[in-house]
């Protein structure tokens, strides 16, 4: 770092300046320190998950030290009394050791569960904001794929990771999963056979996911975060419209100090979190589910929160086999699972390429959208979110049924026609939203915030005083143009009454005197 | 939409940084000239240093770290000297119930109180500040794009590729089989999956030297009809060897008693295939216990309805009609076991299943004795 003379600790001067000499940083680093980044709550979601991931390492790395991907057939000898001289594998035996007869090892095993919980979410959550505020158009349709991507193979990775210890829950999900595979198409009793090494569940898959899962994915993964997280630096992130904010420019505050010592601040904020979840909330009680056996299964056998709706739609969609005789049959099982997996792969990859043709928009965008401005994605948006809803609530049907004392019939029956109406319904009912806000918008900015004073005239007629936002013409109207921007719809929000979100615990609105200046203020809005 | 937003920036003009006069800020101020960076706002938090409110959010930043340092502290003490080892069923009373909530909730609290603190630095400690930077948006200029290719073709044409047609084709002709050979090892995990699906621990030619396969229980008792009684089931295995392990997947069985009357309606309802080999001992009936959807277990028996239900997806099935599916996604009957009584007074299975148990496959051969009804 070049430094003038006598501006800084001398020290640091030195040592920045034999760092110079040889890396040749002073310009870069300037470079890196000033750039701007926009601020907005919901530009953290993506973050989230980054941090969850680099506590998935850290955790991930201390169970390896202990797990033993073996299914070498043991008899548990440990300290939980109840499984004691029952036979099972070996990596369900260390698992079990990890909780029980590691120091703090039942913690790391939380923590590793609840950070992916959490990384899957947040992937989800800032996958959505991306795709209401039409972040993913171009040039960022690149990043937009490789975040689909990143969800897919956090998907499995998150899979084949609960598969590992062997328990009775994950031999359910691998069996089902090997029923899915066998129903491929010409490769699918190929494809299992190699998976399983021949009949499931034979003895070598855990060693195999095991490598997928602390070596092959991480890896996959480490690399895609890099290359997304590098294209949002390059190509900078978008913003919010707003005054003075424009396609070329970027409003918000620097790198160093400000945005980064938010970002380590938000980091151990999110470690804190699910540390504490860790110590305090139990999750995948393993040895409450003994080891695997083919013959053994109890009911509420639920995967995690992100297959779930995988699993509700292979419990929804109807008893459709097709056989072409003599020699082959396609499995129900094939249109929900593969069929269904395989769509919400390449649909949402394809999106943006979609959009781009039908709206004929080629353009670059660097400011948001709000959600309302475009009903059609948004609606859109909604659908999909109601159809994954409805999935991933039947795929917990049976815990439905049972807590609520529904028919499980019944609750099946109402996720086959939900899953198929709810999100039409949805759409038109998004779409309604959409344009009334617009509406509300347009007419905020022709007439005037709402003030909720209610006034007479000497006829006897009543109206609402309304504040316009500008100074309004013989009409009491107010030629403003709609720019995206946030429109403001509250008098707080102009200034005209203090904020009412103002103390800790409970909002102080400070009561202003109704009467005086102000009053005449509000009152030479009406019309 | 205006073009770039730089108008105001160009007024600002660059110093001179030889400049002796010039300050810290002046300097800084010409590196985010630099980086077409420009300040709307930049004002310190608190306008007069060293004021009370200043010095009370240093007090508050600088206790959330001493805050988190203990409890850091606590954590790597709980971690050492808290009594932590698993002794069986232990109350709330006792210490090592409550390890894994400490060392959580002391890490977790060390960890919210540094985030706190250094947030708290950041929102209330740094200056109020916007700035604008240019976006550079939409590709590289007509000069660097036409220095790229021209670059480019000088490479082609140094290669010689577009007058070196053989050559390029011969390249591409080795690079598909070596692209094979990267992949080919892969090809080791391979496994023809046989008659993987279609062979269960029932068949004697394979597993029994061709004597017929005996019913027994988990633990390894040879089942006697006595051991069920009317309205019960129990899970059954192939009496070899391993017989009751996950070696024999497709191998377990449910053996149901039925009662007389349900009993009735099945012989009734008999498929022909099991008419004709009497698949049905006096009121015993076994079915493959794994489900035809994706072969969890169906284990759920629910005398009243004599349904057995998977509870995995729900598929349901009709004891008293051959197990076909009455509800849910699984489309084809739980197959039955052909057993009856040997000399002994034991249950044996006469032969294998007669269809393929559990979830079909793609190469799953259509048998017409499936849709004879």
């Amino acid at each position: 770092m070049k430094r003038r003379k006598g501006t800084s600790d001398s020290l640091l001067t030195k040592a920045g300046g034999e760092l110079d000499d040889r890396f040749k940083l002073a310009a870069p680093v300037r470079i890196l320190f000033n750039k701007v980044f926009p601020d907005h709550w919901s530009f953290l979601l993506g973050e989230i998950a980054l941090f969850s991931f680099i506590l998935l390492l850290l955790s991930g790395t201390f169970l390896a030290l202990f797990f033993e991907p073996s299914m070498v057939e043991v008899t548990y000898n440990g300290a939980y009394v109840p499984l004691q001289g029952i036979e099972m594998s070996r990596a369900y035996e260390s698992s079990l050791d990890l909780s029980f007869e590691v120091r703090g090892g039942l913690f790391m095993r939380q923590m590793h569960h609840w950070a992916t919980l959490l990384f899957m979410a947040s992937i989800l959550i800032h996958m959505l904001r991306i795709f209401f505020t039409g972040a993913f158009r171009a040039p960022r349709e690149t990043n937009w794929m490789i975040g689909i991507i990143l969800f897919w193979v956090g998907f499995f990775e998150g899979f084949f990771g609960y598969s590992l210890p062997d328990d009775g829950l994950s031999g359910t999900g691998l069996r089902i999963m090997e029923g899915m595979t066998a129903s491929v198409p010409f490769i699918g009793p190929w494809a299992s056979a190699a998976l399983f090494r021949g009949q499931f569940p034979g003895t070598d898959v855990i060693s195999m996911i095991y490598i997928i899962h602390v070596f092959i994915f991480p890896l996959i993964l480490l690399a895609l975060i890099t290359v997304h997280i590098g294209l949002v630096f390059a190509q900078k992130h978008t913003q919010w419209p707003g005054p003075g904010r424009t396609e070329h420019n970027v409003i918000g505050f620097r790198m160093f100090p400000n945005y980064v010592m938010k970002q380590v601040g938000f980091m151990l904020f999110i470690w804190g979190v699910i540390a504490a979840m860790a110590g305090l909330f139990q999750i995948n009680p393993i040895w409450l589910f003994g080891p695997y056996e083919v013959s053994v299964v109890s009911s509420a056998s639920q995967p995690d929160f992100y297959v779930m709706y995988l699993d509700g739609l292979i419990r929804l969609f109807p008893a459709w086999e097709f056989r072409i005789p003599p020699y082959f049959t396609l499995p129900a099982v094939f249109w929900p699972a593969i069929a269904g997996m395989g769509l919400s792969v390449l649909l949402p990859l394809v999106y943006p390429a979609l959009e781009r043709r039908f709206t004929k928009d080629r353009a670059h965008h660097n400011l948001l959208q709000r959600p309302r401005d475009n009903p059609g994605r948004t609606s859109l948006g909604v659908m999909v979110v109601v159809f994954w809803v409805v999935g991933a609530v039947s795929g917990g049907n049976d815990v439905f049924a049972e807590k609520f004392d529904i028919s499980l019939n019944a609750m099946t029956w109402a996720g086959r026609i939900g899953i198929v109406v709810l999100p039409i319904i949805a759409y038109y009912v998004t779409y309604r939203i959409c344009l009334g806000l617009q509406q509300h918008d347009r007419e905020v900015l022709a007439h005037g915030l709402e003030t909720g004073i209610l006034m007479r005239d000497p006829n006897g007629r009543f109206y609402e005083v309304h504040q316009p936002l500008a100074e309004p013409d013989e009409h009491g109207h107010t030629q403003i143009e709609y720019n995206g921007w946030v429109v403001p719809k509250k008098m707080n929000r102009v200034g005209a009454l203090p904020p009412t979100d103002r103390g800790f615990f409970k909002s102080i609105e400070e009561p202003s005197d109704n009467g005086g200046a102000a009053r005449d203020e509000i009152e030479s809005g009406k019309h | 939409m205006s073009a770039h937003n730089d108008s105001a920036r160009d007024e600002v003009a660059p110093v001179d940084l030889d400049d002796p006069k010039l300050t810290r800020f002046e300097v800084y101020k010409e590196g985010l000239r630099r980086d077409d960076i420009e300040i709307i706002h930049y004002e310190p938090r608190f306008p007069r240093p060293g004021t009370k409110a200043e010095k009370r959010m240093e007090r508050i930043v600088s206790g959330l770290f001493l805050l988190s340092g203990l409890f850091a502290t606590l954590f790597v003490a709980a971690f050492i000297w808290w009594p932590w080892e698993y002794e069986g069923a232990a109350t709330w009373r006792d210490p090592q119930t409550w390890y894994t909530p400490v060392i959580g909730a002391t890490l977790g609290f060390s960890l919210l109180f540094f985030a706190l603190g250094v947030l708290t630095w950041a929102k209330k400690l740094l200056p109020i500040e916007e700035l604008v930077q240019d976006r550079h948006d939409g590709g590289s200029s007509k000069d660097d794009r036409r220095i790229a290719e021209s670059t480019v073709d000088t490479l082609v044409e140094d290669m010689g590729l577009r007058r070196r047609p053989f050559l390029v084709k011969s390249a591409l002709l080795a690079a598909a089989p070596l692209g094979l050979a990267a992949v080919a090892p892969l090809g080791a995990l391979l496994k023809d999956p046989g008659d993987m699906y279609t062979v269960t621990g029932w068949n004697a030619e394979r597993y029994n030297d061709g004597e017929p396969i005996r019913l027994m229980m988990k633990d390894g008792a040879l089942v006697r009809p006595d051991m069920v009684s009317a309205g019960g089931q129990i899970t059954v295995y192939p009496a070899i060897d391993h017989g009751a392990t996950n070696q024999f997947p497709t191998a377990p069985t449910l053996l149901i008693h039925l009662r007389e009357a349900d009993a009735e309606t099945l012989r009734g309802n008999l498929y022909p295939m099991y008419q004709d080999v009497d698949a049905i001992w006096g009121n015993f009936v076994a079915y493959s216990k794994i489900c035809t959807h994706v072969g969890c277990p169906a284990s759920l028996y629910e005398q009243q309805s004599q349904r057995l239900l998977c509870p995995c997806h729900q598929s349901q099935f009709n004891v008293v009609d051959n197990a076909a599916p009455v509800f849910g996604p699984a489309t084809r009957h739980l197959p039955m076991l052909p057993i009856t009584v040997d000399d002994e007074g034991y249950f044996v299975a006469t032969s294998d299943f007669l269809v393929p148990p559990g979830p079909a496959f793609w190469n799953r051969p259509s048998l017409p004795e499936e849709d004879e009804k």
